[in-house]
């Protein structure tokens, strides 16, 4: 194809300037299209249409494989493969069979286009995208004569109104979402704990074993997960509690024994029982549940956002993005069972913040 | 059309079945006017072209493995006691989500494959739509007239990034709901509507029974279809607008140089799915992602040490971790800085910004014309570092977001690995800033230096009274040409402080802000090599 056709316009005026002044930088044009071997020699044509054919019957194969995979091996076999370790048999024959059968017909095809199709470049043009003058005005003008014929211009009590209505209409769609859920009211407030009143007693039940704790259960140096008696996955006509989740992703503790003498706040001391402390377990940033505790340096973290909280003194923030201290349960023991009971509920809202906690 | 094409099939048109079938369908739908204009469309190379392919494809592997998923997924909360093949979780109670999850990757055979094919493609998916968004950027493609394009697939990447969540959300096991549970806090962060979009989320407190078939609605129906919507204008324009291509002999503004659509890219990219589809199945059946049967179902109380989200995620809670713990109390209303600023300021400006970004230049150029040629990234260096300064900020979030994997790793303090992101987030977009436009510069004198005295052979000459030169090899024209065809614009002035008659000049508002901002894209330059330069040295001189 001539270089003149493929000059950009910009450089047109130096092509044409009087020999010796030419641009050396000027366009030089699409360069002569060199031919491949496959072009040229008939052989390594046929050696490519070999190769590309090779790959295609590959892929028959291993969908074939991937079938005979699917029919004979046991769902529940495992092998130990070098590097891979233990895996399903199944599910490691189904993978790798899809994935030759699909990668076969891919590298087939690429190997076709870039052995045996063309590749001499082509040329096209390109054409601003900017209407031309006269399509610009006839466009416009179809427009007003469009909007001349409706007369919304003219009559302005139509325009008003219909703006009202559309303007109005999308409020039922806002409306309907209503129900999605309760109102917050002051559900976020209150946990579990609190249901027997201010000064109510609740059982403290260890969440692994299900059963009451006593003092002695709690041992220096590691964490007691717990819950409030009468929260459990059945309710008690064995019916699943729909509620437990949510109720536990409030009522959640955890027990730590501290010596008395470490505790540095006195409220906190007033409401541990010979050293043992209660906490939500619900970090005040956003709401995990913390389980990394220190025993040295009485420090819990939590391991989303590592938020540290100070357990020996009043659940500080020592480190990380959480703003508030995690909330004490206060607790004490049954005279006539020595079960650890909670008295009331927290004092302050737990877990993540929200514009209404104050 | 192909006017410059010089081998065009000739010869009588056949009077065939599938000639006949052709007739049928072109007598009800016109085929043969797409067809003219499109089976032979040209389509130029270059290896960064398949990054949105690869985006493409995954897309579609997402959308094929994903409604095989449905089939089997029971997106539901009602608690069921699970006495499915995997012993460990035999006869505890979990959400049917959560079971049927378990079903598909133990008793019902491919699922498990299946299953991980869905989520490497979904991770595949997000990096590719970076990467190539990436390279949009710093090729300047996303100018005149592709600017709404742009646009369309910044949303694809935001919805990209919201629908890869919400999936990972449903198994319902214990890192999906820790996932929720983040989010919760986030959206109760916000202030004056913040709870109740809680409540209305979640229908009540957190979990309740309704968040996962809710999220199951969003995950495969709203947000797909939308994204299958936009992803369809995406490819339209892609071919309205024709494709751009990189500067280089016989490439112009006004023409297009490539390969034909059929076959070359019918095979090629037709090819290249089959290909990436095919190293996803490989990937879903060797390499083992997302096992939610190690972690246990959900449980508000229960919690893994080192919990990470899916990799597009990272940069979100990395952002949460390094926040200083700001709080505020006002007239008994609270307001979480330490969750608002990370979680939505801080993202919410950075794509602000990337989705803002061909305006912005465009305002500071004064460009109004249309570019299809690209921009080698180095002949612009302060776009350049302008990109490597955002993703060195997004890098900075996402490695802050493994702060607790990096000190367990390398016994190192998370204190002070936090401390470090909270300055890095400010230093080190300003440091990439720079020596990404360092580079760009330079690249640009090595450049001059090319043109001007010609490829280094390495071949060493002893010239007879003994001095040793290097022989310096002169460029081609067209090499010549494609160093030498980008565009230096001036910066732009403001115009003089009084008109031709005296009277004060009023500027327009922002004006001076956006001479100045000129000033910064432009002031500093290489001067492209010129003739006369050229001239100069190449002839008489010799080499040297």
């Amino acid at each position: 194809m001539s270089s003149n056709h493929d000059m950009s316009e910009e450089k047109l005026p130096a092509a044409h300037a009087p020999a010796g002044t030419l641009d050396p930088f000027a366009d030089p044009g699409l360069p002569e299209h060199e031919p491949r071997r496959t072009d040229i020699d008939e052989k390594a044509a046929k050696r490519a249409e070999r190769q590309v054919s090779l790959l295609f019957v590959i892929s028959m194969l291993a969908t074939v494989g991937f079938i005979a995979s699917y029919v004979t091996i046991d769902k529940y076999r495992i092998v130990d493969l070098f590097f891979f370790g233990k895996i399903g048999a199944l599910n490691l024959a189904l993978g790798v069979t899809l994935g030759i059968a699909l990668f076969c017909i891919g590298a087939g095809a690429v190997h076709w286009a870039r052995t045996l199709m063309t590749d001499e470049e082509i040329v096209q043009e390109r054409h601003e995208l900017k209407s031309s003058p006269e399509d610009r005005e006839a466009g416009i003008r179809e427009f007003q004569q469009g909007a001349a014929d409706s007369g919304i211009g003219r009559r302005p009590l139509i325009r008003r109104t219909m703006i009202g209505a559309m303007a109005l209409v999308p409020l039922s769609g806002v409306v309907l979402l209503r129900d999605l859920g309760p109102l917050p009211g002051n559900k976020l407030r209150h946990t579990f704990w609190g249901r027997k009143g201010p000064e109510g007693r609740t059982v403290i039940i260890n969440e692994n074993t299900g059963k009451p704790l006593k003092p002695d259960h709690i041992i220096k140096g590691s964490l007691t997960m717990a819950k409030p008696e009468g929260l459990n996955q059945e309710t008690e006509d064995h019916q699943p509690n729909e509620h437990y989740l949510a109720e536990m992703g409030k009522a959640v503790i955890l027990l730590v024994r501290l010596e008395p003498d470490e505790i540095k706040s006195k409220k906190q001391l007033e409401w541990s029982y010979q050293g043992i402390v209660a906490y939500s377990k619900i970090c005040t940033h956003v709401g995990c549940p913390i389980g990394l505790y220190e025993q040295q340096t009485h420090h819990l973290l939590c391991p989303c956002h590592q938020s540290t909280f100070d357990l020996a003194d009043d659940g500080a923030v020592v480190f990380g993005p959480a703003a508030r201290s995690l909330p004490q349960l206060k607790i004490t023991v049954n005279e006539s069972t020595g079960f650890l009971e909670a008295v009331g509920d927290f004092a302050e809202p737990v877990g993540p913040s929200f514009w209404e906690r104050g | 059309m192909s006017n410059a094409h010089s081998n065009k099939a000739t010869g009588p048109i056949p009077d065939n079945a599938a000639t006949k079938t052709a007739d049928y369908f072109d007598e009800r739908l016109g085929i043969y006017g797409a067809a003219k204009k499109n089976l032979r469309k040209v389509f130029p190379d270059h290896w960064s072209f398949m990054l949105g392919e690869v985006a493409l494809y995954s897309f579609i592997i997402i959308l094929l493995t994903g409604v095989w998923l449905t089939l089997f997924f029971k997106p539901s909360m009602t608690e069921v006691v699970y006495d499915g093949s995997y012993v460990p979780l035999q006869g505890i109670h979990m959400s049917e989500a959560y079971a049927s999850t378990l079903d598909i990757s133990f008793d019902i055979r491919g699922g498990l494959a299946i299953r991980q094919i869905h989520h490497w493609a979904a991770l595949i998916f997000v990096s590719s739509l970076f990467v190539h968004m990436f390279r949009i950027f710093f090729t300047g493609a996303f100018r005149k007239p592709r600017e709404m394009n742009w646009l369309f697939g910044f949303l694809l990447l935001v919805l990209a990034m919201v629908n890869g969540f919400t999936g990972y959300s449903l198994p319902d096991d214990l890192l999906s709901g820790t996932g929720l549970r983040i989010a919760e806090g986030v959206v109760l962060a916000i202030p004056l509507v913040g709870t109740y979009l809680q409540f209305f989320l979640f229908g009540g407190e957190f979990p309740g029974t309704d968040i996962v078939p809710r999220l199951f609605t969003i995950h495969v129906l709203l947000v797909p279809a939308i994204m299958v919507g936009l992803l369809t204008v995406h490819l339209i324009l892609v071919f309205y607008h024709k494709h751009t291509q990189f500067p280089g002999a016989g490439r112009t503004e006004k023409n297009v140089v490539g390969l034909p659509l059929l076959p070359v890219y019918t095979a090629k990219a037709g090819g290249f799915f089959f290909i990436v589809f095919g190293i996803t199945a490989a990937l879903g059946g060797l390499v083992q992602i997302n096992p939610i049967w190690s972690y246990g179902p959900y449980h508000p109380g229960q919690i893994t040490a080192g919990s990470q989200p899916d990799w597009y995620i990272g940069f979100l809670e990395g952002s949460l971790r390094i926040m200083p713990n700001w709080e505020t109390n006002l007239w008994g209303h609270t307001i979480s800085w330490n969750v608002l600023i990370p979680s939505l300021v801080v993202p919410g400006v950075m794509f602000t910004f990337i989705a803002a970004y061909p305006w912005l230049e465009a305002w500071v150029t004064g460009d109004k014309r249309e570019h299809h040629l690209l921009d080698r990234p180095r002949n612009v260096p302060v776009r350049t570092g302008l990109g490597a300064a955002w993703i060195a900020m997004y890098l900075v979030l996402w490695i802050g977001g493994g702060n607790d994997i990096i000190a367990t790793h390398f016994h190192l303090s998370i204190n002070s690995i936090t401390w470090t992101m909270r300055v890095l987030f400010f230093v080190a977009p300003v440091l990439a800033f720079v020596v990404a436009r360092r580079i760009a510069m330079a690249l640009q004198r090595r450049d001059k230096d090319k043109v001007l005295h010609g490829r280094e052979t390495g071949i060493i000459k002893k010239l007879p009274h003994g001095e040793f030169i290097e022989v310096h090899e002169p460029l081609d024209a067209e090499r010549l040409h494609f160093l030498t065809s980008h565009e230096q614009p001036t910066p732009a002035a403001l115009p003089p402080a009084v008109d031709e008659n005296g009277v004060a000049r009023k500027l327009k508002p922002g004006e001076k802000l956006r001479v100045r901002l000129s000033r910064w894209y432009f002031d500093e330059k290489v001067e492209k090599p010129t003739a006369e330069e050229y001239k100069e040295i190449t002839s008489g001189h010799g080499h040297h």
